[in-house]
C-alpha cells in the first residue's frame, strides 16, 4: 500500500572517495542495509533497514561512512509530528501494538538536571580521597533498631542477612534471553572484580556463572523460569519482580524464537516455546500474598539471604514501598519509568509510570515518616546515567543504585533501541551465535570494571567536596541537594530546597 | 522422628525439621505453619493436621504425605518429588511447578496448577479428585492436570475461566459432556487411547492412596483440553 510507505528515518552516507568497497560495513549488519553491487563493483545501501547503530561506522577502515538522520520530512506540525504520522501509519497498516525497546526516550523532564550539588567553602572543608579515607563501602539488608541482650549480658548476634558492595552500583536485572551469554558473562565478572553484584533478570542462571553466585542475584519473576532450589541457594541475594520500570503492570514473552538450547537449559522450559511471564504473580493479591512469597523464599534458604522486592515506580509508590518494607523484604527497589526493557509496548513505555527522581524521595520520606525506614534498603534505577545521578540518588534516599543501560552502553551498546528484533549488531541483545562473538566478554568486563571505578573516583571527589566521607553521612542528605528551576511542589516531592535558599 | 507443631512458631517448626537427622518425619498437630519443607529433598514428610501456606515451596525430591486439608500455594514452584493430601487443598496449588506430583484427594481451590511447565524429563502432575475453583490451569505452560469430578455427578468439575491463556500442557476433565464457556485458547476433545495410557499410572497412584479401582476409573469418560495453536499467545505486534 503506497500509504503505508514510510520514508527511511536513517540514510547512509557514503564517500565515494574513501570507500575502497572492503565489504566489511556488508558482513558487519545483521540488518542487510549494505550490499556490493557486481555490476559497478561498487558498495550500495538500503538504509530502509537502518537502524542506526553505528556498527558499520565504527569498523570502517577508512571513515567512509555516516549515518545520518533523513531530512525528508512531513508538512511541519507541532502536535502531528512525523512520529506521531509515522505510528498511525504502521498500526493502520498491521492492526498491531507499537513495540519498542530501551528506555523511554520522551523529552519529559529530567529531575537529576534539575538538581545541583552543594560543596563545602571556608568552614567544614572539603576532604582530598586522594590523601583521606573515603568509604564508598555499603551493606543493604535490615538494620536492628536496637540491640538485643541475653541474661549475661552478651549481644545476641540476631543481624538480618547483609549484602556488602564495595561501590554503591550494581548491575540490574537482564535475563538471558534478553541479552547474550556473553553479556551475562562480562557483567558477573565485572560484579566479582568490582565487589559487587548482577542480577540473572527473570531468566534463570546459567550453569557455567554458579561460580559468580557470591555476585549475584537470582530473580524470582512471575514465570519463575529457571526457580529451584540450587538457583535460589546459587545466588548471594534473591530479588522478586514485582515490576519494571518501563513496562509497570504488564508481564514479558519471549518468543519462542529465542529459546534455543542454552537458554531453554536455563529456564527450563522446552526449546521453542514461548515464555510468558504473566502480569502479575497469580499468588500475589494483596501485602499478605507478598509477604508469603518473600518467607517462602527465605525458608527455602535457611534465611541466609536477603530478598529484595523490585517494584515499577507509579503513582502510589510510597504507600505500595510501605507495604513492601512491612512484608519482610530486606531491599526495596524502585524503578523508574526511564528504565531499560528488552521489549516492552511503545505506550506503556513512554505513558505509564513516574520518574525514579520523585518515587524514591517520596519512598524515603514515607518510610521515614512511618519509623521503618531501617526495615529496608533502597535500591534506585531507571535511568542513572553517571556518578552525579548516582550521587543525588543516594542523597535523595538511596542505599545503592542499579544501572543497566549504562552497563550496556559500556559493553558498546549504540542505544538504537531495537533491541526486540534480535539482531543487535554488537552482541548484547541478540541470540544469534555469529553475533554473540562480536562482543568479547574480556574487552566487555574490562570496561564495566572501568566505568564503575570512575564512577566511584567521581562520587568520592563529590563527596569530599561537601566535606563528607562515608556513604551513611551522604544518604538521605537533601541538604546536600538544590533545586533549580523546579516549582515549589516539585522541590516539596524531592524535599530539597531552591538553589539560593 | 515426630515433632509435635502444636503452636510453634513455623520458623522454629522448620528449623527443626531441618536440623533434624531422619529421613522419615512425623510433624504431629499441625495448626497452620506455613513453609513445611520448602526446597528440602531427599525426606519423607508426614504431616497430621493442617499443613499452612506454600507447603512444600521450591520442593526438590521429597515425599510429603498430608492426613488433613491443605491451604493455598501447596508446591508453589516444585521442581520434583510428591505431595499427597487425604483431603483438599487452596487455591494456586502447584503454582509454576515444574517437575514431581501432586495428588488431591478432595478439591482444589481457585487457580490450581496456574502455568505449570514441563522440561526435558520432567512432567509435572496434579491430580485433584474431586472438582477445582475457578482459573484452573490458567497460563498453563506443560505438564498434566487431572480432575476426576468425584461427587459432582458426571458435570464438568471446573468453574470459571479454565485455561485461560494455555499455551502448553493438558488438562483432562471427567464428566459426561463437554465444559461449557471455554476461552478461545483452549481445544477440546473426547479423551484417546493414548490419552487414557497416559492417565492411567497416576490414577493408579491416586487409587492406590485413597481406594478405588483405576482401571475402572480410566475407562470412564473423559475430556481433554489442549492449547488451541490458531489462537497462541502471540499477540501482533509493530515494531516501532
Amino acid at each position: 500500500m503506497p500509504i503505508d510507505f514510510l520514508y527511511p528515518e536513517y540514510e547512509v552516507i557514503r564517500n565515494p572517495g574513501r570507500c575502497i568497497s572492503c565489504r566489511i560495513c556488508e558482513r558487519q549488519c545483521a540488518n542487510g542495509v549494505h550490499l556490493f553491487d557486481d555490476k559497478t563493483k561498487k558498495m550500495t545501501a538500503d538504509e530502509s533497514k537502518c537502524v542506526c547503530c553505528h556498527r558499520c561506522v565504527s569498523l570502517c577502515p577508512t571513515r567512509a561512512l555516516k549515518i545520518v538522520k533523513t531530512d525528508h520530512a512531513f508538512k511541519e506540525n507541532a502536535n502531528w509530528t512525523g512520529k506521531a504520522i509515522t505510528e498511525i501509519y504502521r498500526q493502520a497498516g498491521t492492526g498491531g501494538m507499537l513495540l519498542s525497546s530501551m528506555g523511554n526516550p520522551e523529552p519529559q523532564p529530567i529531575y537529576w538536571d534539575k538538581i545541583l550539588i552543594n560543596a563545602s567553602q571556608v568552614t567544614n572543608p572539603p576532604i582530598d580521597p586522594l590523601r583521606e579515607p573515603m568509604e564508598t563501602r555499603t551493606f543493604l539488608g535490615k538494620k536492628p533498631g536496637h540491640i538485643e541482650r541475653d541474661a549475661q549480658g552478651n549481644i545476641v548476634p540476631n543481624l538480618s542477612p547483609q549484602l556488602a558492595l564495595d561501590v554503591p552500583v550494581m548491575f540490574s536485572a537482564m535475563s538471558y534471553g534478553s541479552i547474550s551469554y556473553n553479556s551475562h558473562a562480562a557483567l558477573a565478572r565485572a560484579a566479582a572484580a568490582l565487589g559487587t553484584y548482577y542480577n540473572t533478570g527473570e531468566g534463570g542462571l546459567h550453569k557455567d556463572f554458579y561460580g559468580y553466585g557470591p555476585h549475584t542475584i537470582v530473580q524470582v519473576a512471575s514465570g519463575r523460569f529457571g526457580v529451584y532450589k540450587e538457583y535460589l541457594e546459587a545466588g548471594a541475594a534473591i530479588e522478586i519482580k514485582m515490576g519494571q520500570g518501563a513496562k509497570p503492570g504488564i508481564g514479558g514473552h519471549l518468543p519462542g524464537l529465542k529459546v534455543g538450547p542454552d537458554i531453554s537449559k536455563t529456564r527450563m522450559i522446552p526449546e521453542g516455546t514461548d515464555a510468558i511471564s504473566p502480569a502479575p504473580h497469580h499468588d500475589i493479591y494483596s501485602i499478605e500474598d507478598l509477604r508469603q512469597l518473600v518467607y517462602s523464599l527465605k525458608e527455602a534458604t535457611g534465611y541466609q539471604k536477603p530478598v529484595f522486592v523490585k517494584i515499577a515506580a507509579v503513582h502510589n509508590v510510597a504507600a505500595i514501598a510501605s507495604g513492601v518494607a512491612r512484608s519482610g523484604a530486606d531491599v526495596i527497589c524502585i524503578d523508574g519509568y526511564r528504565g531499560g526493557t528488552g521489549a516492552a509496548p511503545t505506550r506503556i513505555r513512554d505513558n505509564v509510570g513516574i520518574p525514579v527522581e520523585l518515587a524514591l524521595a517520596a519512598v524515603d520520606q514515607r518510610l521515614r515518616d512511618e519509623g521503618i525506614r531501617g526495615q529496608v534498603s533502597i535500591v534506585a534505577g531507571g535511568s542513572i546515567r553517571n556518578s552525579a545521578d548516582l550521587l543525588k540518588a543516594i542523597a535523595l534516599g538511596a542505599d545503592a543504585c542499579y544501572i543497566a543501560t549504562a552497563a550496556l552502553l559500556a559493553l558498546g551498546c549504540h542505544l538504537c533501541r531495537t533491541c526486540q528484533a534480535g539482531k543487535c549488531n554488537w552482541g548484547i541483545a541478540t541470540q544469534r551465535p555469529d553475533l554473540v562473538e562480536r562482543l568479547d566478554p574480556e574487552t566487555g568486563y574490562q570496561r564495566l570494571v572501568n566505568l564503575v571505578t570512575a564512577w566511584d573516583h567521581e562520587l568520592k571527589e563529590m563527596m569530599g567536596g561537601m566535606g563528607i566521607n562515608s556513604i551513611e553521612a551522604l544518604r538521605g542528605n537533601r541538604l546536600m541537594l538544590r533545586g533549580l528551576g523546579l516549582t515549589q511542589k516539585e522541590l516539596d516531592i524531592l524535599g530539597i530546597k531552591h538553589a539560593g535558599e | 522422628m515426630v515433632i509435635q507443631a502444636n503452636l510453634t512458631h513455623f520458623k522454629t517448626l522448620n528449623e527443626q525439621i531441618r536440623a533434624c537427622p531422619d529421613a522419615d518425619i512425623t510433624v504431629g498437630c499441625c495448626t497452620g505453619q506455613r513453609y513445611i519443607a520448602s526446597g528440602m529433598s531427599g525426606r519423607r514428610i508426614t504431616v497430621h493436621g493442617t499443613p499452612g501456606n506454600a507447603l512444600g515451596a521450591y520442593l526438590d525430591g521429597c515425599t510429603i504425605e498430608v492426613f488433613g486439608n491443605a491451604q493455598d500455594a501447596t508446591g508453589d514452584t516444585m521442581n520434583s518429588g510428591e505431595i499427597i493430601i487425604h483431603g483438599s487443598c487452596g487455591d494456586a496449588t502447584g503454582y509454576g511447578m515444574r517437575g514431581g506430583r501432586i495428588l488431591v484427594e478432595g478439591d482444589c481451590g481457585y487457580r490450581g496448577g496456574i502455568h505449570m511447565k514441563a522440561y526435558e524429563g520432567q512432567l509435572p502432575v496434579l491430580v485433584i479428585g474431586g472438582q477445582a475453583g475457578s482459573f484452573l490451569g490458567e497460563y498453563l505452560a506443560g505438564g498434566l492436570i487431572i480432575v476426576l469430578g468425584r461427587g459432582v455427578g458426571g458435570l464438568p468439575p471446573v468453574s470459571y475461566f479454565c485455561g485461560t491463556g494455555m499455551h502448553g500442557g493438558k488438562i483432562v476433565l471427567r464428566c459426561d459432556e463437554a465444559p461449557q464457556g471455554l476461552p478461545r485458547q483452549v481445544l477440546v476433545s473426547e479423551a484417546t487411547a493414548a490419552d487414557r495410557a497416559e492417565l492411567l499410572p497416576h490414577l493408579e497412584a491416586y487409587c492406590r492412596r485413597f481406594g478405588g479401582d483405576a482401571q475402572a476409573l480410566a475407562a470412564e469418560r473423559y475430556f481433554v483440553l489442549t492449547p488451541n495453536p490458531e489462537a497462541g499467545y502471540k499477540q501482533l505486534y509493530t515494531f516501532n
